[in-house]
């Protein structure tokens, strides 16, 4: 008999020359997105997968997987399989982004000209 | 208040709580697949600590310790049914179990909401979210494995089979029912059937499963007087182990 330092195995009476039998392969479960919001009118984020066999089981999960620490208020799951996705073959359709900094808030030097503004009329301010 | 009364209604509750805690820890590692086991195993972790806030309550009542009370007790010295001390058995049975207890658990806290025993009445308000979920994952489980192959079927019918007449052990009936009842603090065991009833009767039936026959309905007694099985002494001393080797110790 196996006698383990976890009693719930020598509980089990396995003998030592138990030949380990190959699991049967399982019908694997699909894989679900999940996303948390943290508060009411928050935008809901990407936390992590599960698997599971259906909707509601996911949800199920998910809430253990991805709530039980820290607040959350809502929980969204979608089948992983009905997002659409983007090619990592097709990245190079993101390459020119940094040079486009006009596009971004901090691309204009608008303090320069706040400070340029102040200093021109510095008598009648 | 009727101290001795609120007593015996915390200690069945505090120790039913702790042994299926315990029990369905034992799950832990061996679940069917990572997502369950991780839930399973948190909503141990829930009862536990539902127990430990009514073991609190009792140390204020003058009871030992929580630790103390928990760990140093013998079997015969325990108030749970003896339903939830049985081995896990395997899932079909664990989830039966599952069922049956936390619908008759969540039901049981929700009648002490209103409860004139003010420390129980804020546990009751304090965790009835945790107990909603609990309850939700077995509806969810059951009617799921209801409702799948025909071996999930057949095995989730004999484990509801097996399970039945402990199940109605649940609600044995204490020696101050009608002083909880008449100082509003627990409407009594009875009561706590019939709304049992009432909740579980339709996901039985959603999951394709059937109530055994009223003929054969016999609730296996003595647990909330100390009468067990064999296996909750083997429990509490597995459980205590750590702690009786050095009572004293501080963690």
């Amino acid at each position: 008999m196996i006698k383990s330092l976890d009693p719930r195995i020598t509980r089990e009476q396995i003998e030592l020359n138990n030949p380990i039998n190959p699991l049967a392969d399982m019908d694997q479960w699909e894989t679900y997105e999940v996303f948390h919001q943290k508060k009411r009118g928050d935008q809901h984020e990407h936390v992590g997968i599960v698997h599971a066999p259906n909707l509601e089981m996911a949800l199920l999960f998910s809430k253990e997987q991805f709530g039980r620490r820290g607040i959350s208020v809502n929980i969204w799951v979608v089948k992983t399989s009905n997002v659409f996705a983007s090619d990592y073959d097709d990245a190079d359709i993101f390459e020119t982004v940094p040079d486009k900094q006009y596009r971004e808030a901090g691309g204009y030097k608008v303090m320069e000209m706040i400070n340029k503004y102040k200093k021109e009329n510095k008598k009648i301010i | 208040m009727n101290t001795i009364a609120i007593k015996e209604l915390l200690y069945k509750m505090a120790d039913d709580l702790l042994i299926m805690g315990h029990r369905n820890s034992e799950w832990t590692g061996l679940g069917p697949v990572i997502e369950e086991d991780i839930a399973f195993s948190s909503m141990a972790q829930d009862k536990i600590g539902q127990a430990g806030a009514l073991f609190e309550i009792l140390h204020q009542l003058g009871e030992n310790e929580p630790d103390t009370v928990a760990f140093m007790r013998d079997a015969n010295k325990m108030h749970c049914s003896q339903f939830v001390e049985l081995p896990n058995g395997e899932y079909d049975f664990s989830m039966i179990r599952h069922f049956l207890y936390d619908h008759a658990d969540q039901l049981r806290f929700e009648m002490l909401v209103n409860s004139s025993f003010e420390p129980l009445a804020q546990v009751a308000k304090k965790i009835k979210g945790e107990l909603k979920y609990h309850v939700f994952h077995a509806n969810t489980w059951v009617v799921k494995l209801g409702n799948g192959t025909e071996e999930s079927k057949a095995r989730m019918q004999t484990a509801l089979n097996e399970s039945w007449n402990y199940a109605l052990g649940m609600f044995e009936t204490g020696d101050f029912e009608k002083e909880l009842q008449s100082e509003n603090i627990f409407e009594g065991e009875e009561a706590l059937k019939t709304r049992w009833m009432a909740n579980i009767t339709p996901f039985i039936e959603k999951a394709n499963l059937k109530v055994p026959d009223q003929s054969t309905w016999a609730p296996i007694l003595g647990g909330r007087k100390g009468y067990h099985t064999e296996y909750l002494q083997q429990l509490v001393e597995e459980m205590g182990e750590v702690f009786r080797l050095d009572p004293t110790a501080q963690w």
